[in-house]
């Protein structure tokens, strides 16, 4: 394995070209380009080579690509244990690190519940053993996902795991005294519950938006006040208690209004948006292909209109893909049969570059943030600065990802490293392309292959 | 026209085909050989997920009068249900060489899912909560018949709104061809995003009849009230059912339609579904001859025309 990497003429951020030299897992040095080769790790590393004690120094051309920290997902399905034909933790980090990212949390709805320290720990050591990014399990916060009893919680806190967020994602922790208690619960190791906000008698058999597309299709709807609902319940509840509430997949705007207000009053609320969410709108649901199936579901214009303004300023914290692999025989189906999601790592970076860098909302140091250093913040990771000031400085963590923001490519649904082709993007153009990922060094993805 | 789907994309010269079609396949109902050899080979499957012996038997029966080969495929079970999937059975009638496939499924949107899978023409014969479009084009059709024209006539559709595709097809199809229409219904019977459709909606069918020109009873299932969408089935059926006193409201041409089954007592009085202005038999005799015109202008067209002549 190399040693010592020089990343060569890559703008950190966007900003000025510069040389990263990368060794021991942290970067080791920053010059201006061409200027690695003098400093002290490469000149020794390059002797070391000369007399056949060290591997020669890596050089990796990033002429024109910009660095952005090694993006996390705090919102991330990868099906093992249960559904290993829709995606195991191996084929979904692959898809994690082609898509920049080196750390995924990896949702507790699995086959077994991830609800135990066992099935955390398993699924934790599977991503080691895959090497490709960290994986993070989330835990349970009800057991069997039933919405009845706690989950063990503390038990996967101290686990080898050392999970730190709890979710019921894909259903909502609904009854209000024991979400009541799993966030005072969490306080005991800065623990946070992530809420799939769907309150569940407002959605029973709902397929779409509720609204007008609903009625012409005549698909049951899923109304957004279902969403604020439970988002302005929990609110409530966390500045009471005075603990940390993540709001998953928040889809409509009455959400980002209830969350900026939630902030305002000083209580611990975050909340994450997903790419398609900011992106794709119920039109498309006229196809009643299923691939546009997905929970919450696609909303308006007026929403995703919202949600890019949300993100923008911060109410919203960041962006989670929820990639949700399905078989085939799971989406090629009529669309109530349908199961909800859609992949996302892969291509959750062009898609914000598309609706946020494109349209001049976001730069490169907002991408890190809403894409790396917040989720991280959230999700208590190591490894990643705390603020962009700290990136791409000697001493900081070498996970990191290298983007060519020229690229343009095609998406190809069956070419995708997922064992799951549930894109919504085939055959569409997106901008953007991650050429090499970064994980303490080590190079997981370079010209933009795994490694 | 590959493929009928929904009233909602259909243009009204090709509803006004459909209809004028109608009428000629009607004379062939009437005329001693009740059988045109159009369809001779030809084949039409019936896909019916879900029971319906009155459309089932009435596009087997339009389907045949065209000399067409007909094979019913009856898959039972609900869309959720695993098993046979809908692309699986694409599949089969795919190698059964179906020219036409008749599609009835609980499922809304399947018939535009099962088109994008086979050659065949897809006949929606009712989606889910979705749409019905040859319900739609029979009543359109009984209405011209009795009344002479469709063109600003005052429509109103009574009912459960929310979970009707013979309503969603009629509005589309009805405002295409002219109509004016008014949906009566409790507010929970009606889809919060109706502001988009081209109707007027009223809570109050006393207020409406005597304007209404057309009044279309929609059926009510009774497991709508477990779900609290009303609170009693007497109460639907005083604020909402037709009964004779109601009915002597309307203008004296004015007709009473009824997709049926009907649930007579609560949604309308068996005097009204009985009376003269009640066309709830010939919408039967109606939508076969509809059928034919469909099925005729999906695979017959003017090739087949040539032939009968
Ligand atoms: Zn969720």
């Amino acid at each position: 394995m190399t040693a010592v990497i020089v990343v060569r003429g890559v703008r950190p951020l966007g900003g000025d070209a510069r040389d990263l030299v990368l060794a021991g897992g942290t970067i080791a040095a920053v010059t201006p380009v061409g200027g690695a080769e003098h400093t002290g790790v490469v000149a020794e590393a390059a002797a070391g080579c000369a007399d056949g004690t060290r591997p020669a120094p890596l050089v990796v051309d990033a002429t024109g690509l910009v660095a952005l920290p090694g993006l996390v997902d705090l919102h991330t399905h990868l099906r093992e244990p249960g559904r290993e034909d829709a995606e195991t933790v191996e084929s979904g980090t692959r898809s994690a690190a082609l898509g920049g990212y080196t750390t995924v949390f990896a949702m507790a709805n699995t086959d077994p519940v991830a609800d135990t320290a066992g099935v955390v720990e398993q699924v934790w050591r599977l991503g080691q053993d895959a090497g490709h990014c960290d994986v993070r399990p989330v835990g349970a916060v009800t057991r069997g996902l039933a919405g009845e009893r706690l989950a063990e919680l503390g038990a996967m806190a101290s686990s080898a795991a050392a999970v730190r967020m709890f979710s019921d994602d894909g259903h909502c922790v609904s009854d209000a005294l024991l979400m009541r208690r799993a966030l005072e619960y969490v306080k005991a190791f800065d623990g946070v519950i992530a809420q799939h906000a769907e309150e569940p008698r407002l959605t029973t058999g709902a397929q779409m938006n509720e609204g007008a597309m609903a009625a012409r299709l005549g698909l049951p709807g899923w109304p957004a006040v279902a969403e604020e609902a439970i988002i302005a319940r929990d609110a409530l509840l966390t500045g009471h208690v005075g603990s940390r509430l993540h709001i998953c997949h928040v889809s409509t705007a009455g959400s980002v209004e209830l969350i900026r207000w939630a902030k305002a009053k000083g209580w611990r609320v975050t909340a994450e948006v997903t790419p398609h969410h900011l992106l794709l709108t119920e039109e498309l649901v006229a196809s009643y292909d299923p691939v546009y199936k997905v929970n919450p579901p696609l909303r308006t214009e007026a929403d995703t209109e919202a949600l890019r303004a949300g993100l923008a300023d911060g109410t919203i914290d960041c962006v989670a893909t929820d990639h949700a692999p399905h078989a085939s025989e799971d989406k090629e189906t009529e669309w109530a049969a349908a199961r909800p999601g859609m992949l996302g790592l892969e291509t959750a970076l062009s898609i914000v570059i598309q609706t946020m860098v494109e349209t001049g909302r976001l730069d490169w140091a907002g991408v890190a943030d809403r894409m790396a250093l917040a989720p991280a913040r959230i999700g208590a990771v190591a490894d990643t600065p705390r603020d962009t000031a700290g990136f791409a400085q000697v001493g900081a963590p070498a996970t990191l990802t290298l983007l060519d923001p020229q690229a343009r490519r095609v998406i190809d649904p069956l070419a995708v490293a997922s064992r799951s082709s549930n894109t919504p993007y085939g055959g569409r153009t997106l901008p953007g392309a991650i050429r090499a990922t970064f994980l303490r060094g080590r190079p997981t993805v370079l010209d933009g292959k795994i490694i | 026209m590959n493929h009928l789907l929904s009233t909602a994309d259909l243009k009204l010269d090709d509803a006004l085909l459909v209809l004028d079609t109608a009428d000629r396949m009607a004379r062939v109902a009437d005329a001693p050989v009740r059988k045109l050899p159009t369809l001779r080979g030809r084949t039409v499957v019936n896909l019916f997920f879900e029971d319906s012996t009155r459309t089932r038997t009435s596009f087997e029966v339009a389907a045949k009068r065209l000399s067409a080969d007909v094979i019913n495929f009856s898959a039972r079970g609900s869309s959720v249900s695993k098993g046979e999937s809908l692309k699986d059975t694409a599949q089969t009638l795919e190698a059964m060489g179906a020219d036409a496939v008749v599609c009835r499924h609980p499922a809304s949107g399947a018939p535009h899912r099962l088109a994008s899978w086979v050659r065949g023409s897809v006949v929606n014969a009712g989606d889910g909560t979705h749409e019905h479009p040859t319900q739609a084009l029979l009543d359109a059709f009984t209405i011209r018949r009795r009344l002479g024209r469709l063109d600003g006539l005052a429509v109103t559709i009574v009912g459960d709104v929310l979970h009707s595709r013979v309503a969603r097809s009629n509005v589309w199809l009805l405002t295409t061809l002219g109509a004016r229409v008014t949906v009566v219904a409790p507010p929970t019977l009606v889809p919060l995003g109706i502001s988009g459709w081209p109707v007027e909606v009223s809570y109050d069918l006393d207020a409406v009849l005597p304007k209404t020109d057309v009044v279309m009873m929609l059926r009510v299932q009774r497991e709508r009230m477990s779900a609290a969408f009303f609170p009693t089935e007497r109460e639907y059926s005083r604020r909402y059912g037709l009964d004779a006193d109601r009915a002597a409201l309307m203008p004296e041409h004015a007709l009473v339609m009824h997709p049926g089954p009907m649930v007579r007592g609560m949604e309308i009085a068996s005097s009204v579904a009985d009376s003269p202005r009640s066309t709830v038999v010939e919408q039967v005799a109606n939508g076969v001859s509809v059928r034919m015109a469909v099925l005729y202008l999906l695979l017959g067209g003017s090739g087949a025309e040539r032939e009968s002549s």
